[in-house]
Formats: structure tokens, C-alpha cells, sequence
């Protein structure tokens, strides 16, 4: 009897063990593999690693991703924030403006920068609207080689439009679980609205926040498709090297370790989110 | 101190009417207490007496101001919520404490502040500890210690003893009683425990389906209801309830009903025949005494509390509960006489309601 309650739990654990070990740590385990191994010939090497760190277009893909995160997480957040603070008013017809923010969250990344082309190409919407109104003469080049800046611009848009709603529906559910007895005590006890969010909206949304964060962030760092159709290799990026090595210099064991990299990252985000962010044993 | 003034307050939920025309002036420092059973619309009269919640009619002053339409945090009140909302982020001593904070008190007065009410309401043992790590009369005791240090103009308490157990709670009741006499704060207490409003009120309003039935002293309420309810609702156990006809008898008018006539003091207004007559199980005795009326029946059943026994008698006109001082011993199956205190009866009219003795 005893011994079979105590072997239950990890029976139940088996079918999620035996999915991690196939999909996640085989996967692992080949990748680092084949990052130590030469791609011609036998034995173990780091020459792949020291091909990659040596390589500066590593080193930028490595700082526009960070660069890209930096700039889209606080932004998404920062919205997202708004946006559920203004929906959780619940004024009429709250539900309404609740699907049309939660649209994009539909759409793949590749019509999101399909769609996003479509606005700032040369003859796109944008272009289209100032010509007609006469404010320019000739197109402006969003893309292209020369105008990486506004193409940095344009991706950051286009993702912070594309994937703020996931965000957004985190913290609005976030919100929605605070008791409203807890604003009330804080009316009657002469808080301003000011207060009332730092000292009990934001504590108590801590956790949704966390949440949010940490998906946003580990998202980031796989940032892949609005960049790639939007400015190509313009804008170098890891998850973007780690294709171009595989599909187009079929340099395999090298994209291994730019895919590494990536998993490495996330890997640590994860945990410096968990260890030094839990929301202590307060909540 | 303020005198709080409630004008016709009304509030209606949708199709619900939980407050009903309620108008009662509440003096400086007075400690009225709201009594009614459960969703007798208490809390929502407290509610909008705060400010939480909008009245749909009428007017509340402050003293000569109107706060009709005054936020809450305006009013400069206090509150004990009945489901406590103690912020489950903040340790106890900081639930305590932040009201004091956020009014940009001094640390050293914050600190004495907490400290005095959390000896008050004993719970300095837990004043490091999370919400989620008390138990709910903890939690509740907490909410009144957050209510307590702010030194508001008027204190509301929604049920705050609701949740401790029997001897904690007489003790708390006498503690905040002392302390609102202290510090004079006019004091609006909700409870559905008669025990709690006789023994803290100044005043008791009793409540029922949102309309305030009687407003007066334990004395005035217990003795003189002015209706069925009242006179129901008040008094434990329950006052006895009998159907009866008022008929004049050699020029005198007596009520009546098989097995049991009573007359009536002289100079009441009688225009129906069909009332109710009350009596109290303790104004009912078994020894004989002047101007009373004996009845006769059968004990079925006997309660002995030790401190009083109470005996519920069948009798011709239906049963009697009768609250008799310390130990008797009765068996059921017995009969016995009793003796109803005939200056003690009440008469009511058995359509409104409305008591006329
Ligand atoms: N927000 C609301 N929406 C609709 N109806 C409500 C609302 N709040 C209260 N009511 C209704 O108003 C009436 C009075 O409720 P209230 O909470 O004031 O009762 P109460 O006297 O405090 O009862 P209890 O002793 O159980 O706490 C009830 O019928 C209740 O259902
Ligand atoms: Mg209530």
C-alpha cells in the first residue's frame, strides 16, 4: 500500500519526464555534442566555439538581441500596463477594446512583418499617405542597408504591437484577481490613486508582472521571424545566425553553438528570474 | 467629534432596495449600533455612510457638511470591513501602520501607535507575521487595531467580533467600548449579536429588509418594541407569541383566547378584535404573585442552564417558553401552573404589526 501512494506521483511525473527527455534534453545533449566535435573529422574540440567567439558578427548578433529585448520588454510592459490598468475600469463596453488589443495575438510573426512591410515599404501605406498629402517628394527607405536605424524602429514596433497583447492579457488577469476589498480598505484610509497603485496595484500584481517578464524576455531571445523578413542580415541576430549558419553556409556544428548560446541564455534568465524575483513568501 | 446626520438614505441595487428611507442623527461621540438579521442591508448603510458605496437617494452630513458626494478618503473615517480586507502583502505591524504612513506620521508615533493597539487586541506575537499566516479571528483582530490608530472622526465596524470565540469576544467588547469612550468617536457598530448591541449600544437601530424599524436605548427596544419584529428579533429566547381576541368584558377589555384571559390596562386604543399578544419567557412565573393570570399545561420539554432553566409548556392556546432564574426541577410530561405578570403583556395588531401596548 505505502509503497505503491509513494511511487504514484512519479508515475504520473513519467509522461512529462519522457517528453522533456525526448524533446528537450536528447535535443540538449546532441546540440552540445555537436558543439564539441569537429564538423570534418573525429574527437572533441573547441575550435567551433572559438570560430564563433573570434567571429564579430557574433558579438553584434549577440548585442542587437540584447539591445532589441532591452528596448521592446520595458515598452510591451509599459503598455501592456496602461492598457489593463484603462480596460480594468470595466467601463462599458470594456470587452470590445479587450479582443481588438488581443488580435495580433493571433497572427504568426511572419504576417506580422508581412503586415508591418506593407506599412513602411517604399510603397507602402505610409509612403502612399505622404506623397498624396505632398509632405514628400520622393519615398523614404525604412529598409535597406543604410537605414539599419529605422529598421531597428520598425521591428521594434512591429513586435511590440505584435506580442504586447500576451502581456497585456497576463496583467489584465492579474489585476482581475485582486480583491477589491483590498482598494477599498485603501479608500477609506486616505490613499491617493497615486498610492493606491504603487503601495497595492503593484505589489499585488508582482506575480502577474513576474509572469509576464519572464515569458517576454525568454521570448526575446528567440526573436526570429519580424527580423529576419524585415532587414534580413542588416541586423544580425543570434536566432537569425544560428539559420543563416544552418540553412545557408550549412555550417552545422557552428549553428549548434549559436543555438547553444541561445539555450544557454534562456536557461539563465530563467533562473536568475526564479531565484532572485520570487515574490518572497509574501503573497 | 461629529454628528452624523443620514436624511432618507436610500440604496438600491438594480431591482434590490437594501437601504430604505433611513433617517437617524447619530450625536458626537455616540456609539449607535446597527442590529438586523443577515442581509438586512447593515452593511451597505455602513457602506455608504463611508462612502464606498454611492446612496440613490438622500443626503448624509458630517456635522453642518454634506458628504453625499465625498470620496471616502474625504471623510476622514475609519472602517472595519467584514470580511476584514487586510492587505495580504503587508506584514501585521505594517497593515497596522500604513494608514499612519500614507497620513505622513512620524516613525516614532507610528511605532507607539502600533504597539498600543496591537496590546490592546493582543496580538503582539504576530505582528512580524504575513496575513496569510493568521488564523481568520487574528485577521480580524488586525483589522480593528488598523481601524483603532488612525484617530478618525467617525469609526465604522462591520461585525468585528464576529469571528473570535465566546470569551474572547466578551472581553473585546468591553475593551472597545472603553476605548470609544475614550476617545470619543462617534461610532456607527454593525452586528446581528443581540448580546453585542445591548451590552455596547448607546443606542440600538434595528434593522429589517432595509427599513429602520426602532431606534432607542436597550431599554427602550426591549421593553417597549414598537412592533412584532422588534419585539421578536430582541430577547433571548424569544418572546412568546399568542393569537387572541379583545373583547370587553363588565365594561373592562381583556384579550382572550381558549384557556386564557387577560385584562387590559384601561385607555387603549382597541378598533379591531384580532391581535397578538407578547409576553417574555421571563415575565412568565411559577409562583403566584399580584395582578398576574394563571394558565395551566403540560412541560415537554425542559433546557436547564443551571443559571436559568427554561421550560417550554403546551398549553390550551399553544405553547409557552418560560425563563425561570437558576435551577428547577422539572420532568417533562409534568403539568404545572404558571403565572403571566399581567402589567408586562404587549399587544400588537395582528395587520401592521404595531404595537399598542
Ligand atoms: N453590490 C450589490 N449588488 C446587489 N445587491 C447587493 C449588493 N450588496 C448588497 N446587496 C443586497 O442588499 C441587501 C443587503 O445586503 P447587506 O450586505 O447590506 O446585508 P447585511 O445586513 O450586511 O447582511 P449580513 O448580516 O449577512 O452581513 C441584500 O439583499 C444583498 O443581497
Ligand atoms: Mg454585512
Amino acid at each position: 500500500m505505502r509503497s505503491e501512494r509513494s511511487l504514484a506521483p512519479y508515475l504520473l511525473f513519467m509522461p512529462t519526464l519522457i517528453y522533456l527527455a525526448v524533446f528537450l534534453v536528447y535535443p540538449l545533449l546532441k546540440a552540445l555534442f555537436m558543439v564539441i566535435t569537429p564538423e570534418e573529422g573525429t574527437g572533441y574540440t573547441l575550435a567551433n566555439i572559438y570560430a564563433v567567439l573570434s567571429d564579430s558578427t557574433f558579438w553584434e548578433a549577440l548585442k542587437n538581441t540584447i539591445l532589441l529585448a532591452a528596448v521592446i520588454i520595458p515598452l510591451q510592459v509599459f503598455l501592456a500596463l496602461m492598457l489593463a490598468l484603462f480596460v480594468n475600469t470595466k467601463f462599458r463596453g470594456y470587452m470590445t477594446i479587450v479582443y481588438l488589443i488581443t488580435i495580433p495575438l493571433a497572427l504568426s510573426d511572419v504576417s506580422a512583418a508581412l503586415m508591418s512591410y506593407n506599412i513602411f515599404s517604399p510603397s507602402g501605406y505610409i509612403n502612399k499617405i505622404l506623397l498624396n498629402l505632398n509632405l514628400i517628394k520622393h519615398p523614404i527607405y525604412f529598409f535597406g542597408f543604410n537605414a539599419t536605424t529605422s529598421e531597428f524602429w520598425v521591428i521594434v514596433i512591429t513586435e511590440v504591437w505584435r506580442a504586447t497583447p500576451l502581456v497585456f492579457i497576463i496583467l489584465l488577469a492579474g489585476l482581475q484577481m485582486i480583491g477589491r476589498e483590498y482598494f477599498e480598505a485603501a479608500d477609506v484610509f486616505g490613499f491617493t490613486k497615486f498610492q493606491k497603485f504603487i503601495y497595492i496595484t503593484l505589489p499585488l500584481l508582482k506575480p502577474s508582472l513576474q509572469s509576464a517578464l519572464l515569458l517576454r524576455t525568454l521570448f526575446a531571445f528567440q526573436i526570429f521571424g519580424v527580423v529576419w523578413l524585415l532587414a534580413g542580415r542588416d541586423i544580425p541576430i543570434l536566432a537569425g545566425e544560428t539559420f543563416y549558419q544552418q540553412t545557408e553556409l550549412q555550417q552545422y556544428h557552428i549553428a549548434a553553438v549559436y543555438g547553444f548560446v541561445i539555450a544557454l541564455i534562456s536557461i539563465l534568465i530563467s533562473w536568475v528570474y526564479l531565484t532572485f524575483l520570487k515574490s518572497a513568501k509574501e503573497v | 467629534m461629529v454628528k452624523v446626520t443620514l436624511q432618507e438614505v436610500t440604496k438600491r441595487f438594480g431591482k434590490t432596495t437594501a437601504v430604505n428611507r433611513i433617517s437617524v442623527e447619530i450625536e458626537k461621540g455616540e456609539f449607535i449600533v446597527l442590529l438586523g438579521p443577515s442581509g438586512c442591508g447593515k452593511t451597505t448603510l455602513l457602506r455608504c455612510i463611508s462612502g464606498l458605496e454611492k446612496v440613490t437617494e438622500g443626503r448624509i452630513l458630517f456635522n453642518e457638511g454634506d458628504v453625499t458626494n465625498l470620496p471616502p478618503k474625504d471623510r476622514n473615517i475609519s472602517m472595519v470591513f467584514q470580511n476584514y480586507a487586510v492587505w495580504p502583502h503587508l506584514k501585521v505591524k505594517d497593515n497596522i501602520g500604513f494608514p499612519l504612513k500614507i497620513k505622513k506620521k512620524p516613525t516614532q508615533e507610528i511605532e507607539t501607535k502600533v504597539k498600543w493597539a496591537s496590546e490592546m487586541l493582543g496580538i503582539t506575537e504576530l505582528l512580524d507575521r504575513y496575513p496569510h499566516q493568521l488564523s481568520g479571528g487574528q485577521r480580524q483582530r488586525v483589522a480593528v487595531a488598523r481601524a483603532i490608530v488612525m484617530e478618525p472622526e467617525v469609526l465604522l465596524m462591520d461585525e468585528p467580533l464576529s469571528n473570535l470565540d465566546a470569551l474572547l469576544r466578551v472581553k473585546m467588547r468591553s475593551e472597545i467600548k472603553k476605548l470609544q469612550e475614550s476617545l470619543k468617536v462617534t461610532t456607527i457598530y454593525v452586528t446581528h449579536d443581540q448580546v453585542e448591541a445591548m451590552t455596547m449600544g448607546d443606542r440600538i437601530a434595528v434593522l429589517k429588509d432595509g427599513k429602520l424599524q426602532q431606534i432607542g436605548g436597550s431599554n427602550e427596544i426591549y421593553h417597549k418594541p414598537t412592533n412584532l419584529f422588534v419585539a421578536g428579533f430582541i430577547g433571548s429566547p424569544q418572546m412568546n407569541f399568542i393569537n387572541v381576541e379583545v373583547k370587553e368584558e363588565e365594561n373592562i377589555l381583556i384579550v382572550a383566547t381558549s384557556g386564557l384571559e387577560i385584562p387590559l390596562p384601561p385607555a387603549i386604543p382597541i378598533k379591531k378584535s384580532e391581535y397578538i399578544l407578547g409576553i417574555r419567557p421571563e415575565d412568565i412565573h411559577i409562583k403566584e404573585l399580584p395582578n398576574s393570570t394563571r394558565v395551566t399545561g403540560e412541560i415537554y420539554f425542559v433546557e436547564a442552564l443551571r443559571s436559568d432553566t427554561v421550560l417550554h409548556v403546551n398549553t390550551d392556546f399553544g405553547k409557552l417558553v418560560v425563563k425561570i432564574p437558576g435551577d428547577f426541577d422539572a420532568k417533562e410530561g409534568e403539568n404545572i401552573s404558571l403565572y403571566i405578570d399581567n402589567s408586562k403583556i404587549h399587544l400588537f395588531e395582528k395587520e401592521s404589526e404595531l404595537s399598542i401596548l
